[in-house]
This record gives C-alpha cells, sequence and structure tokens, in this order.
C-alpha cells in the first residue's frame, strides 16, 4: 500500500500536533507518507453551506491531484487525519458516482482547468490504516512503552463514521479502542464517543458550542477516564483549549489532557515527545509506565 | 394598537409559498422530505436542537407547507453542526442534514440569512478566503468574524489567540495554494451552477437506489 | 358440468369485447377507436365495447353473440386475467363454447394503469387486442380434469390461530394433523398475562382450548414436530413430518413432575426458553404448567447423560410409568392430506439491532415480550414487576415502534404495539403504582374497544409523551439523573427535547416473519411479501388463500395481527378448507405440459427440472411423459427441453407465436 498525505489547513494551523504525531508515527511505522502537491482546502462545512458544486469542484481538484501524483501506483491511499476534510472528500466521491449529472458538471469544471479525475483514489482515514492495513497486532509489536494502566476515553467524533461508514460500525466504532488496546492502555465504555463536540460553534457561538465540549468532557471525567483521544483536529481543539472557561462558565473544575490517538501511539513507541507536538498542548499529557517493560500490550484489554 | 398574544400564530394560506417545499427538495434525495412522519428522532437527536429557534423536525414540517420566510431567517440551519445524527437514524430515510445545508444556500442566495449572525458570517468570509487564497488561514478567519460581529469578544479571546500562537498552532500570515489561477478556473466555470436537479433526474436517481 | 365439444367449423369466427372498466381504461385508452381497430382484424366477426363487462349484462352480450352463432371465440380486452379469465371462461361456457376458447388482453394493469401518454396506451391496448386475436384464433378445446380430495387436513403451528382453525374443522367431524415445533402448543399468547382491550386472563381463555385440542377425538397433535417435505397437489398432498426425540414416551407420560425434582441438577441453571431467559430450567423440563401436551422433554444439549454419559440417571428411577427413554430417535410420520393450514405465526425484533436504545447494553432495558412474562402471574417472579436487581421500578419509560415504521428495520407497523404498549402500561401501573410514560409517534387503537381502552389509561395518569425517543443512555446532565437511565427525545406536541430518567426502560417491539418462513414457504411453494410474511392470493378478496391451490394461512405467518384478528382468520381459512373438502374433487386446470413421443430423445433433463415431480421417464420407450394431475403448467420443462417434444396447453409454440406476430404486425 502506498499513501499520499493530505493534511488540510487546520493540521497546518491548530492542528499541528496532529500533523507531527502523524508523520512521526508513520515514518516510526516504516508506512512512507507524501505529502499532497498544491493541496487546497477541502471547503469544510461552510463552502456546502455557500455554493454546493464548488465544495464538490474544490474536493474533486484535491482528488484529482491525488491521482496525478500517484500516477502508475496501483494501490494506494489518501491518507486524510482530519475528520471535516476525510468526510467531504469521502462525500465528493459519493455524489460525483450516484449523481451522474453533478459528476459530469464537476468533470467539464475540472477540465476548464486541464484537470481531471479518473475515480481511483481510496480516501482513508489514519485510524482505518493503522487498525486494518498495518494491523493492531502488527503495531503491538512496536510497543516500547506501553501504556499499562492508563484509563482512554476513545472519542470519535461524528464525521469519521457518519453519514458514510466506511471502516466502522456508524453506531459503535471500536477502531479507536482496538488501537489503544494494542498500546496497552484501557478504554472507557461510554455512550458520547460519537456525540457531536460542537464543531465550530465554539468560534462562532462560544456559550452552546462550550456547552456541547463540556458534556463530553464531564462525562470521560465521570467515568475515570485519564485521558481523551481524539482523531479530528476540531475536537480536539474544542475540547483542550476551553477546559478553562468551562470550568469557569460551568462552575465545575475539568482539567483532562486531551490529546490526539496517534500521540499516544507514538508515546507508546517510545518515540520523543516533541516530534509528537506534546509540547504544544495546553493540558500536559503525564504517563509515567509501570517499570516493566513489556514488549507489546495486546494482551492487556479492558 | 393593543396584541393580543397568539395573534400572530395564524398563518393564512396567501402569506405561504407552496412552491418552496420543491425547491429545497430539489437536492438529490431531497424527495425524502415527504416521507417525514414528524416522530421528532431528529430534535431528539440532535445536540443542537435546545439552541434552535425551530427544532429539525418543525422546520421539516414547516418546508413541507411553505414557510419560507420563517424557515430561511431561521437561526436552526446555521446550528446544524453537520454530526450527520439525524440523518442517520431518521427512520424514513430524510436527508436532514443536506436539508439544512439546502436551506443555507437558498438563505445566503437571497439574502435573507440571519443579520450578525457569527455562524453565517464566518461561512461566506471563509468562502471568500478560499476562494481567493486556496487554503483557510484559522487565525485571519477568526479576526475577521468577530471584527465584523463583536469586536468586545476579539478583546475576551486574545489570551486564548496568544497563547495558541505561542505554542505554534495559530498562524497569522495567510496561507497559499501554488496554482492559484487553475482553482480560480475551475470555480469560475461552476458559478452559475447549483445542485438543483430536475424532477426527472430526481425520479431517475430514486430509481437507481 | 361437461364441456361442449369444439364448435368451429373452418375459420373461426372472433368477438372482441373491449372494456371501459369505468374510467379505469376508458380515462387513458380510445376504447371506441380500439374497437374499429378490433373490426378489422382477420377473423374478427363482431367488436363490442361496454362499460363492464364483468358485469351481468356485459357477460350476456358474449354469451347472445355466441348464441347467435356470431362468434365461437372470444376477446376480452379488460384487466389483469387474475381477477377475471375464470368470470369469461365462464361465460363463454354459457354461451355453449368451449370455455378456452377464450383470451383475454390485460390493458388495464398493462396498459392505463401504467402509462401516461392516452395515445401510447391507446397503440399498446391495440398491440394486445391484436396479440389475443391471432393466439385465440390458434386455441383448441380442452377438458377440465377431476380429482377426488383426500378429507383429512394438516395444519402447520400451533399458536391461537392454528389452534382455533384446528378446533373449528375437528367439530364439522373432519380429521385435523396438528404440527407444532415447539414442545407445546399455545404459542405467543400462553406467554401473555392479560389481554386487551379487555383484560382479560389470556391462560383462562386459552388453555381450554388448548386442552380441547389435546382431547379432541378428531385431532391427532404432533408437538414437537416439523414438516420436512411436501408434494402432491390441492387435495392429494403427501406430507412427511419430523417428530423431533423428547426422550420421554408421550403415551406413558402424565406429567407429574417427579422426574425433574429427581433430577441430578438440584438447581435449575439453564436458560428457560419459555420465560426468554428470565428464569432457569432443568435439563429435563416441562416449559410451564398448563404445557399442551403435559409431557417432560430432555434438553441433550444440557443433559449429563447425553453430554458424558455417565449421569446417574436418578430421572429414570423417579418415573413411575418408565416413560423416560434415552434411546429415543426422531420419527418420520407420513400422511395424506387434502387442505393445508399454514399458521406459523411470527418472532419479535432483535432490538440489539438498535443499539441507541441499549438493549443487551442496559439491565433494565426490556423487550414488551419479557414484560409480558414478568407480568405473568406464573412468570419468573409470579406476576411482579422488578428490575434486574431485584427492586421495584419507581418510573417506566415505554418506547413504541423499536422495528416497526423505520426503513432501517421494518417499514412496516406492526399493528398491535400500541395497543400491547397500553395494556403493559396499564398493568405496570397497577403493580408498581410508577410513573409510566409512553414514547409514540401515533396511537393506532383502530379495533373495538381500543380507543375506549386508551381513554381508560389517559385517565389513570400514564404520560404520553408524541416524540419517538432519540436514545436511551446513562450519561446524566442532572443530579436526578444519577443512576437512572436516561430517555432523550423531542415532545412534538409541545416542540421541546426532553430528557426523562427512569428505573426501566420496555422497548416494544415488532413483528417479523418467523425465523424459519422462508423454509416454509419454499417446502409449500407459496410467494412472500417484500418482508418475508406469507402472501394472500389477494389483500381484500382472498385474504386467507395463497397462489397454491389448497394451502391456506392463518395469523401473524401473513402479517402482524393480534388474538382477534388471527382467530377471525384462522376461521376463515378453517372454512376454505371445509369448502374444498366437502365439494370432494377438484378440478384440474388443462394448461400443462405434455410430450411429443416422437420428438423426445429420452434425455431427461426435464425430469430433474421439474418442481412438481410430475415427469416421470420410462426406460421402456425411451420417453419421459407427465402426469396431468401433478404438473402446475409452469412451463419450465417446455423451456428447458433441448429438442422441443414438450409443449403445453394454451401454451403451444404456435399459439405463442402467433401471439407475437399479432403484437408486432398490426400496429
Amino acid at each position: 500500500m502506498n499513501y499520499l498525505y493530505f493534511p488540510g489547513c487546520s493540521l497546518k494551523g491548530t492542528g499541528r500536533a496532529y500533523e507531527d504525531s502523524i508523520l512521526s508515527v508513520f515514518k516510526g511505522l516504516q508506512l512512507p507518507l507524501e505529502e499532497l502537491d498544491d493541496w487546497n482546502c477541502c471547503g469544510a462545512t461552510s463552502y456546502m453551506a455557500i455554493s454546493e458544486m464548488k465544495a464538490f469542484a474544490l474536493s474533486a481538484r484535491n482528488l484529482a491531484l491525488a491521482e496525478k501524483q500517484a500516477h502508475s501506483r496501483e494501490n494506494f491511499g489518501l491518507v486524510t487525519p482530519c475528520a471535516a476534510c476525510y468526510l467531504v472528500l469521502v462525500k465528493t466521491q459519493k455524489y460525483l458516482q450516484e449523481f451522474p449529472d453533478i459528476g459530469d458538471k464537476i468533470k467539464t469544471a475540472l477540465k476548464s482547468a486541464n484537470l481531471e479525475y479518473g475515480g481511483k483514489v481510496r480516501v482513508r482515514h489514519p485510524l482505518d490504516v493503522l487498525a486494518n492495513d498495518f494491523g493492531t497486532e502488527k503495531l503491538a509489536s512496536f510497543v516500547k512503552k506501553p501504556l499499562k494502566g492508563l484509563k482512554v476515553a476513545c472519542y470519535y467524533g461524528c464525521q469519521i463514521v457518519r453519514p458514510y461508514a466506511e471502516f466502522d460500525d456508524q453506531h459503535n466504532p471500536t477502531t479507536m479502542n482496538r488501537i489503544m488496546h494494542a498500546l496497552g492502555a484501557r478504554t472507557i465504555d461510554w455512550a458520547l464517543k460519537t456525540r457531536c463536540c460542537g464543531g465550530s460553534l465554539t468560534g462562532t457561538i462560544q456559550e452552546v458550542g462550550m456547552r456541547l465540549s463540556y458534556i463530553l468532557l464531564r462525562e470521560a471525567s465521570r467515568l475515570g477516564a485519564d485521558v481523551v483521544a481524539t482523531a479530528c483536529p476540531l475536537c480536539q481543539f474544542n475540547l483542550e483549549c476551553y477546559q478553562k472557561q468551562m470550568s469557569r462558565e460551568f462552575e465545575d473544575a475539568i482539567s483532562i489532557p486531551v490529546v490526539y490517538f496517534s500521540q499516544l501511539v507514538g508515546f507508546a513507541m517510545g518515540l520523543p515527545a516533541k516530534e509528537l507536538g506534546m509540547q504544544r498542548l495546553f493540558v500536559p499529557f503525564k504517563f509515567n509506565p509501570a517499570a516493566e517493560s513489556v514488549k507489546g500490550g495486546i494482551h492487556v484489554h479492558s | 394598537m393593543p396584541v393580543w398574544r397568539g395573534w400572530d400564530k395564524i398563518k393564512y394560506q396567501a402569506q405561504l409559498d407552496p412552491a418552496f417545499a420543491e425547491e429545497v427538495t430539489s437536492i438529490p434525495g431531497g424527495e425524502k422530505l415527504f416521507d417525514c412522519i414528524q416522530c421528532g428522532t431528529c430534535s431528539g437527536l440532535c445536540p443542537l436542537s435546545p439552541y434552535m429557534d425551530f427544532t429539525p423536525r418543525k422546520i421539516i414540517a414547516m418546508i413541507r407547507a411553505g414557510f419560507k420566510g420563517e424557515v430561511l431567517s431561521s437561526h436552526t440551519c446555521w446550528l446544524c453542526a453537520s454530526c450527520y445524527a439525524c440523518t442517520v437514524e431518521c427512520p424514513k430515510g430524510v436527508k436532514i442534514t443536506e436539508i439544512m445545508y439546502a436551506t443555507k444556500r437558498l438563505a445566503i442566495r437571497e439574502g435573507v440569512s440571519p443579520k450578525r449572525f457569527a455562524i453565517p458570517v464566518l461561512a461566506e468570509e471563509f468562502f471568500r478566503d478560499v476562494e481567493s487564497n486556496g487554503r483557510n488561514s484559522e487565525g485571519r478567519l477568526i479576526m475577521k468574524l468577530y471584527l465584523k460581529t463583536n469586536p468586545f469578544k476579539a478583546l475576551k479571546q486574545a489570551t486564548l489567540g496568544l497563547r495558541l500562537w505561542s505554542q505554534g498552532r495559530l498562524g497569522i500570515r495567510s496561507d497559499s495554494i501554488k496554482r492559484k489561477s487553475e482553482l480560480k478556473t475551475l470555480l469560475k466555470s461552476l458559478e452559475k451552477e447549483r445542485m438543483v436537479r430536475s424532477r426527472r433526474e430526481t425520479a431517475h436517481a430514486g430509481e437507481a437506489k | 358440468m361437461s364441456t361442449p365439444e369444439n364448435k368451429t367449423n373452418g375459420t373461426p369466427r372472433i368477438g372482441v369485447y373491449v372494456c371501459h372498466c369505468g374510467i379505469n381504461i376508458a380515462a387513458k385508452v380510445n376504447v371506441a377507436e380500439c374497437v374499429e381497430f378490433a373490426r378489422s382484424l382477420p377473423y374478427v366477426t363482431v367488436a363490442r365495447e361496454y362499460k363492464f363487462i364483468c358485469s351481468d349484462p356485459g357477460q350476456e352480450l358474449i354469451q347472445q353473440d355466441i348464441r347467435d352463432g356470431k362468434i365461437d371465440r372470444v376477446v376480452v380486452a379488460s384487466c389483469s386475467p387474475l381477477m377475471h379469465e375464470a368470470t369469461f371462461r365462464k361465460a363463454t361456457l354459457a354461451g355453449g363454447q368451449n370455455p378456452f376458447f377464450f383470451q383475454m388482453a390485460n390493458i388495464r394493469e398493462h396498459v392505463s394503469w401504467v402509462t401516461f401518454d392516452k395515445e401510447m396506451a391507446t397503440l399498446k391496448a391495440k398491440a394486445l387486442i391484436a396479440g389475443a386475436v391471432m393466439r385465440v384464433a390458434r386455441h383448441k378445446p380442452l377438458e377440465k380434469t377431476r380429482v377426488p380430495v383426500n378429507p383429512d387436513v394438516l395444519i402447520v403451528g400451533g399458536g391461537i390461530a392454528g389452534i382455533h382453525a384446528a378446533l373449528t374443522i375437528a367439530d364439522s367431524g373432519k380429521k385435523v394433523y396438528l404440527v407444532e415445533k415447539e414442545p407445546t402448543i399455545g404459542g405467543h399468547m400462553a406467554k401473555f398475562d392479560k389481554t386487551f382491550p379487555t383484560l382479560d386472563c389470556a391462560a383462562c381463555i386459552l388453555t381450554p382450548k388448548m386442552s380441547a385440542v389435546r382431547s379432541h377425538p378428531n385431532i391427532i397433535l404432533w408437538s414437537y414436530s416439523e414438516v420436512s417435505q411436501v408434494d402432491g397437489y390441492v387435495g392429494n398432498f403427501k406430507v412427511k413430518v419430523r417428530r423431533k426425540p423428547r426422550y420421554v414416551d408421550e403415551e406413558l407420560c402424565v406429567g407429574c413432575y417427579e422426574c425433574i425434582e429427581k433430577c441430578i441438577f438440584k438447581k435449575a441453571k439453564f436458560e428457560d426458553e419459555f420465560n426468554i431467559g428470565l428464569s432457569q430450567r432443568k435439563p429435563i423440563y416441562i416449559p410451564f404448567p398448563q404445557a399442551t401436551p403435559l409431557v417432560a422433554l430432555i434438553d441433550p444439549e444440557t443433559c449429563t447423560e447425553f453430554r458424558t454419559g455417565k449421569c446417574k440417571k436418578t430421572c429414570v428411577d423417579a418415573c413411575e410409568r418408565k416413560a423416560i427413554d434415552f434411546q429415543q430417535k426422531e420419527e418420520i410420520k407420513e400422511i395424506d392430506v387434502g387442505a393445508i393450514i399454514l399458521a406459523t405465526g411470527f418472532k419479535i425484533f432483535d432490538a440489539t439491532r438498535i443499539p441507541r436504545y441499549g438493549y443487551g447494553k442496559y439491565p433494565n432495558v426490556f423487550t414488551s415480550l419479557e414484560i409480558e412474562r414478568l407480568v405473568n402471574a406464573s412468570g419468573p417472579t409470579g406476576g411482579e414487576v422488578r428490575l434486574k436487581d431485584g427492586g421495584k421500578p419507581n418510573s417506566v419509560g415505554i418506547i413504541h415502534c423499536v422495528g416497526s415504521r423505520d426503513i432501517n428495520t421494518n417499514r412496516y407497523c406492526s399493528r398491535l404495539c400500541c395497543m400491547a404498549s397500553l395494556k403493559l402500561a396499564h398493568l405496570i401501573k397497577e403493580r408498581t403504582g410508577a410513573e409510566v410514560y409512553n414514547f409514540y409517534i401515533d396511537i393506532r387503537a383502530a379495533g373495538k374497544g381500543y380507543e375506549e381502552f386508551y381513554d381508560k389509561l389517559l385517565k389513570e395518569g400514564v404520560h404520553f409523551i408524541r416524540g419517538r425517543v432519540a436514545e436511551v443512555s446513562d450519561w446524566t446532565m442532572t443530579a436526578d439523573e444519577e443512576g437512572k437511565l436516561v430517555i432523550r427525545a423531542e415532545d412534538t406536541l409541545i416542540g421541546v427535547v426532553r430528557r426523562i430518567p427512569v428505573d426501566m426502560v420496555v422497548l416494544a417491539v415488532g413483528l417479523e416473519p418467523s425465523a424459519d418462513a422462508d423454509n416454509i414457504r419454499r417446502m409449500f411453494n407459496i410467494s412472500c411479501s417484500y418482508e418475508g410474511w406469507f402472501l394472500e392470493r389477494h389483500p381484500k378478496l382472498a385474504p386467507v388463500s395463497t397462489f397454491t391451490d389448497g394451502i391456506s394461512l392463518a395469523g401473524a405467518c401473513q402479517g402482524p395481527k393480534d388474538i382477534p384478528d388471527s382467530v377471525a382468520q384462522a376461521g376463515a381459512a378453517a372454512a376454505e378448507a371445509l369448502a374444498l373438502i366437502d365439494k370432494g374433487f377438484v378440478e384440474l386446470e388443462p394448461n400443462t405440459a405434455f410430450v411429443q413421443d416422437e420428438f423426445c430423445s429420452g434425455c431427461c433433463t426435464c425430469v430433474a427440472l421439474c418442481p412438481y415431480s410430475a415427469i416421470s421417464f420410462s426406460a421402456d420407450n425411451n420417453r419421459a411423459s407427465v402426469n396431468g394431475a401433478l404438473c402446475k403448467g409452469c412451463g419450465t420443462c417446455v423451456a428447458a427441453c433441448p429438442s422441443g417434444a414438450l409443449q403445453q396447453n394454451l401454451f403451444t409454440d404456435e399459439q405463442i407465436f402467433e401471439e407475437i406476430r399479432g403484437v408486432m404486425n398490426y400496429v
């Protein structure tokens, strides 16, 4: 399997730590990642709210670029860590395929810019790649510092599994849990793992956005989680960066580290904290693994 | 003039737009809206429905009945965070998230989205930013948003911004792609295109499923 | 009734009758133009239009034309032959002509109801009329044959529908075989405590019927048995029934429970199927005290003797009548019956398919059937509504439409869950005093006394919230939600989302076709609807018959049905069976296949293909031959025969090619 990498705008900004850790982990696992050249913004939810055809065109350009860059490579995936980018790319592919009239219009538009898309790109989320291509057992063999005793709240957010459940169960996704188990960590069983964090509302109607994020953190804390693991830059930002304001607003001292799942993977692999962007966290993640250095941790289940 | 409470609760047929539903539902799969049985699963699942002026279920009923003005000026669709919980669980397959997008687009196109409301403002700023640069720069975007909606808020958020910046998580300079003209040509060619589809196409897509 | 000889001499004279069917056809098809067109076709001597040809005066028109010698063959262009072919064949016969000198052109279902454009519709109608005319010109006179009907009846399924049908038929003096796959009859109804809307005790009204079945001289009850093979045809079915071993002799056992008492398992520890796992049973058991037959059985999966061969067999010693027989083997019974009634029932929706309601995850989420057992005085808690930890619930939420009215599970309405939920709401409130909340989409209380029952509950203070529940979860927002199950739903009548903490959740699960419905349907060669319910011959006018003559349907195997409807349908199915038996004979359609000996190469391709085993091969003359009584006229052999030796009456190559020529050549 060959992988191209689509970072998206957030991974170059608020989600820098996500990029740091994804790149380090993939390198550490000897999975080469090649950044898509001259990629553009996926359009996120805002574009769809104004012009759906242009929103599809933005993604179609990225898909066309990926297909070109991959040229003769037969089996390749476009690794897209950001949940919003991931959904928009997958959705665009679905619409181009299922609605030929939309597909034709986009094809013509691409042509006017000397671009072409043949429908060969497979959009992949890194959770999918690690669990299903690489495999949790193999991943466990790379673990140097098992996260034994760590209780992780795996938070999937919405757009990785909805509306298109491409690689996991829509109602009860388990991919991240399986990865965490491979690292030796335990995971909590909670009802909110796919409940919306509020998305961009923290930036627009902060009171509302914050409340949605607060509900998640409150429940994770109540169930005794040591850390919340996320797979989306916006989720991570919302859950982490407003904790002080939340504590004030809801009169409830909330302080729980919120990291990217990939940071935990890298941490367990023994990669240096700096390469995983750990220094960029607001709420520092601290974990002192048990003295024993058991290789792999797949035997430890929640 | 004394206004009795409840007077505004009467709606005359002449005030309604019977073509509105057809307009909204012309998106792919939109015709499913007519299958709605008003069960409220969408509103119950929606994490944002408590903050909406009309719950998603009500919006669907209003679209069907032709309450165009109320629907397009409502805050509801703008609060939708596209989490798709409603779409996935709807017992009748109504593509509620897509219906919300469709009403957002109609509101913007007709210029009736709620004024000085941060969410549509953000969408339009975002749209412009990407249209010209190919990428969005979170820092600039947020700054512009606050200036347009609530400058005082910008001050309140300054600490958070500073902290993000110090940890390398917030860029101030604008990011852009190399081949801007390529993107411009691409987007320009779709200027007039809308996803609205003819009845025939809609029926055809329905059959193919 | 005798079939007249072919009265044609030389050239056929065909009458064409084009029906308006009110405006059903006339609104889309230009009938006058079709009549004019028909007059121009070969052999047509009379062409007429009429408002409703199926009416008496309409049929009289045809008969009079035959009597007057104007025509000797008939084409009616109207609706589907499924609707009125029999009507017009009879009319042709009444006019004095062989009934098979008739052909129907379906210009309603195939034309006016499905074609938007009037011109196109008229064109298509003309083509079909021309095809029918050319075809009927090649028809040959055919004779129906009569075969006697076996007076015995097989009923499959011993729930309330099967029981009622069996008693009705047996009371009329006919012999009934009642086959039930479970160890006892009674079906789902036997599990209920009370029945809506009258709240009379289910056991009080059901068990007398169950024992009547057991003691009826005309009923042979085979419980713990399944039909394994069905051959033959209406009036003459040959059925094989597999009787599973109970390891207890049914003739000897008197249901004294001694063996169960003395089983080496002192405590019951295996999941009790009758109580849906809410209690335990021993390896040797009787499903419930009123089980019919009241005979113990041994479950070899859990019995120590079967698992290890080293049991002390205390049960054997305990049985004075020496009824226990570890050597008992499966038995195959072969029976001949004239009519069959299927009453195979339903299964309940698997609630784990909707994960957001938490069934299987939260212990205090129950299905409605589980609650039926809890409120039942002879159930695992003696009629007490208890949480899993034994506590009494102070608040209960009942969620309607679980697995119904939902494209993600079942699209149809399961019809009885509203009333069943209301009944449970009443019983729970009565037994516990708890606050009971019903979450519904629509209350469907359309039955005698049902709305009044709903009124009664409203007065009793049961809460009704109109909204389909979004989720049942254990995450909390307020102090009073701690440790509870929180139901989240939009109260659609008020327009706000509500969170209601409860101790117990009841999922009103919908009905689905029983797990083996597909096998049964194949075995009995009947059709099913999209969802898997057995298909009736006509949704209104033949709701208990199937497309296979001699087989009728009773109860929920045909679709979700409550007890009154199941019983009513069982009575109707019994009447159908009795009508068939009392007539004493059946007439077989003559559209059977036949072998043209001179072309048969003896390759036997047809023999294996025939779904009715109607073709046999004779090594003596190296020829296949068709048994006309068994042949259903499906045409499979005709299409498969490599040498064209097989032909079918009413579907000869010549007739089909002429019909095609007619359709192609005249418009």
